[in-house]
Parts: C-alpha cells; sequence; structure tokens
C-alpha cells in the first residue's frame, strides 16, 4: 500500500500508552499514536469520545497520569518553551481575549513568537476581511474563528494544531479553514492535525486518521489503506436465510431473504473470494465514505 | 479544468480526479498540450489535500495521458501515442460492457444493439451538421 511517510523520519507526534482518568471517568485508555512530519492527520470521534483531552496532552496542558507523551522529541509539559513556540493553535472555543482589539492581538501574540511573519500577519487579516480596530468582542463567530487561525498561522508553525475548527462556522468561513490547512501543508514539511466530527472534511483533506471512542483509538492509518480495506458488498444466496450467512471481516449487515448487504473490513478481491466461498453472488460492491466507515466501525 | 469531488459516493479521491480527467481527454474537452493546473492551484480550488492531486497526476502519467515536462507543469500527452490509444479503449470497453450486460438484462438482442447504435450515430451526426 501507498504511504507517503518513510518511517524512518521521526514522528512530530509520539504518544506512548497515554491513560488519562477525570474522577471516576477514563477519559483517554491506554492510547498511542504516532504523527509523522509532512501531511494532514485527522483526529475523528464523536462528542466526548477524548479529542480534545488528548490534543490537549500534545499542547502539554495535561500532563499524562501513565504514558509518555513527545512533541518534537520533546516533553511539551517539561519543556513548553521548545514546543509551544512551534505549535500553532485554534481551540475549539477560540478562547481569544474578548477586551483587546484585532491589532493588539496581533501585536501580542507576535511577542509570544520569534519566527512572527509580520507580513504574512497583515496579508491574512486582509484576507480574512478583518478589521485591524476591531473589538474581538464584536466580533461574529466566523469573523473570531478568523482571527483564531490567523494568531494559529502568523509564526508558520512546524505543527499547526486545529480542535474542531469548522464547529458551528458557515461554509464560507469552513472554506479559509480548509484552504488554510491546504496551504500550511502545501510549505514542505509542515504538518496539521485536526479534530472534526465532519467526516466529509476529513476525507478531503487528510492523508492520515485516527478513529477515537471512548477514549480508545478504535483504527489507525493512512486515509488510502482505510478507503480500499472497507468495502459494501451486497450478496443473493439460492435460498432465503433468518440471519445473514457469516462473511468474513464483516462490521454490520442489513437485508432480508435472499439478499444481504455487508459493510466489511477487507479489500474487494479477498471479500469477493469470502463471498463466492459461502455460495453467494456478489451483486454489488462499492466503497464507503469516511463517514459511513467511522460509523460501521465504532458501532461494531 | 471542470473536477467535481463528491466525499459522499465513496470513490477515493484521487481516482475521482484520474477519472474526469480521462474522461475530459477522451471526450476532447482537454486538448493534447493543454496545460494541467498546478498541484498546489488545484488543490486549493477543489479544497483537497495537495498529495491527493499528486497522486492522480502520478497515475495519469503512468496511464500515458499526461506527461510531466522538464519546466515544471503537467501536459495532456500527444493522444496518439500506443499508452493514451490503451486507454481510450479501456474507457470504452467499460462503457461497452455496460451496454451489453443492460441489453441482455432486458432482453435486448446484439443485432437491436447494433441497429440503436447506428440509429444514435446518425441522429449524432445530423445534429452536429445543424450547428
Amino acid at each position: 500500500m501507498h504511504d507517503p511517510f518513510p518511517s524512518s523520519a521521526p514522528p512530530i507526534v509520539d504518544i506512548r500508552r497515554v491513560t488519562r482518568q477525570f474522577g471516576a471517568k477514563l477519559a483517554l485508555d491506554d492510547i498511542s499514536l504516532t504523527v509523522p512530519r509532512g501531511g494532514v492527520f485527522g483526529l475523528i470521534g464523536g462528542n466526548g469520545a477524548g479529542k480534545t483531552t488528548l490534543i490537549k496532552h500534545i499542547l502539554g496542558l495535561l500532563k499524562a497520569q501513565q504514558g509518555t507523551v513527545q512533541v518534537f522529541g520533546l516533553d511539551p509539559v517539561e519543556n513548553p518553551v521548545g514546543t509551544l513556540g512551534r505549535i500553532g493553535y485554534l481551540s475549539e472555543d477560540r478562547d481569544l481575549p474578548d477586551w483587546m482589539r484585532v491589532g493588539e492581538l496581533m501585536r501580542y501574540t507576535q511577542a509570544f513568537f520569534p519566527n512572527w511573519d509580520e507580513a504574512y500577519a497583515e496579508e491574512l487579516r486582509e484576507a480574512f476581511d478583518l478589521d485591524a480596530k476591531a473589538r474581538i468582542k464584536t466580533l461574529s463567530r466566523g469573523q473570531r474563528a478568523r482571527a483564531g487561525l490567523l494568531v494559529a498561522l502568523a509564526h508558520r508553525p512546524e505543527l499547526l494544531v486545529l480542535d474542531e475548527p469548522s464547529s458551528g462556522l458557515d461554509p464560507v468561513v469552513r472554506r479559509d479553514i480548509l484552504g488554510a490547512i491546504i496551504r500550511t501543508i502545501a510549505d514542505e514539511g509542515r504538518t496539521v492535525l485536526f479534530s472534526s466530527h465532519l467526516l466529509d472534511e476529513v476525507e478531503r483533506v487528510a492523508d492520515r486518521v485516527a478513529i477515537i471512542h471512548q477514549g480508545r483509538i478504535m483504527l489507525t492509518a493512512p486515509m488510502d489503506e482505510i478507503k480500499a480495506g472497507h468495502r459494501r458488498l451486497t450478496l443473493r444466496f439460492g435460498q432465503s436465510h433468518d440471519q445473514p450467512p457469516s462473511l468474513v471481516g464483516t462490521l454490520s449487515f442489513e437485508g432480508r431473504g435472499a439478499e444481504w448487504t455487508y459493510t466489511c473490513s477487507g479489500e474487494s478481491d479477498q471479500l469477493r473470494r469470502a463471498a463466492e466461498a459461502i455460495g453467494a453472488t456478489v451483486v454489488d460492491d462499492a466503497a464507503l465514505s469516511l463517514d459511513e466507515i467511522f460509523v460501521s466501525r465504532i458501532q461494531g | 479544468m471542470q473536477i467535481h469531488i463528491s466525499t459522499s459516493d465513496g470513490v477515493p479521491i484521487y481516482l475521482q480526479i484520474v477519472n474526469q480527467v480521462k474522461f475530459l481527454v477522451a471526450s476532447g474537452r482537454l486538448a493534447s498540450g493543454e496545460e494541467l493546473p498546478p498541484i498546489r492551484g488545484l488543490a486549493e480550488q477543489l479544497l483537497i489535500n495537495p498529495n491527493t492531486v499528486a497522486r492522480a497526476y502520478r497515475d495519469l502519467e503512468t496511464a500515458g495521458i499526461v506527461e510531466k515536462r522538464r519546466t515544471a507543469g503537467t501536459y495532456v500527452s500527444d493522444q496518439g501515442s500506443p499508452l493514451a490509444r490503451r486507454e481510450r479503449v479501456k474507457i470504452l470497453t467499460e462503457r461497452i460492457d455496460a451496454l451489453l450486460a443492460e441489453a441482455q438484462h432486458m432482453d435486448v438482442s446484439i443485432e437491436d444493439v447494433f441497429k440503436f447504435l447506428q440509429q444514435r450515430h446518425a441522429v449524432m451526426l445530423a445534429s452536429r451538421k445543424e450547428e
């Protein structure tokens, strides 16, 4: 299978066996995850799956109770200067200082980042149609997201982390965000990690995906592999069945009588052979959207 | 170059690009020697990962549909090349197979399929003359 990331390059993020508990709730359950350099990594999961908690560990905002977190080869809790200065971050609630004006926010943020690119920041401000004199408090939801994106991008970070960047935004602002992701990785060697439950966006821009559910990683692989490794097969049998005859790799099924549709993990050739082996005729064999793969994975 | 990406029908995005470029070339809407948009430009236009566009262009190059020139840029190949001819035959074969399968399902004989083909061809020639 085609993999654009050579495994010899050290990963940008290396999470090993991290567990995190909040009171009685197990938020992260023995999670291991590596984000290779270059490309877009999509972290997908429902509400409360653990996406934000995991991101907070990467940013060093939470300390791993068990296991280790390394970002650029460093522990982000012990070495915040060496890690945070190289990360651009847009939080889900886009917490910006309300009392500042956009221009003040830019100058304030610039002070933290030696690599701040003033010309690029100004270019983004104009492209996003942000008034330097406007107070953050008065910005619309979409403009606020754009302001957050501006300060996350303007120091040209090696790693851009976006937590649910599109949630609650209109399609125009969502386009800006996707565009920013694409331009970021078009610059050689930069990496984007973003979490989302909008799976059509993830399918468009991510080249590697992790599915997180109830604090556990259910699946992590290059997008190509995930897409090639899941099919929906509709099979016809010589006789009626009350329950579908079992097919290897089945994640879910529906149907009745002599015709059953299976959502499976496995590649087309191999599934077709398995179907023939149980005496079925394949009447349809289709690829799945990431959305469908996600649903069948977390329901299974 | 008009390309439409859908994430709802399951077909991998690189393959959607490959198929649509092949179709545009086979139908003459992309002529030999015409330049394809740069990878980054197409990625930003379609809002997809540039690596996906690069992969589609690589596949098209392997299939002989496009070629990279020394001065960067990707161009539609000369359609006289044997690889491109093979690709055209492949596209047509797929469509003919689908047509034959449907004709069989509907109990239409091969002789009638020939007849329909000739009729449609005549209609197409007539309408082209009017233009």
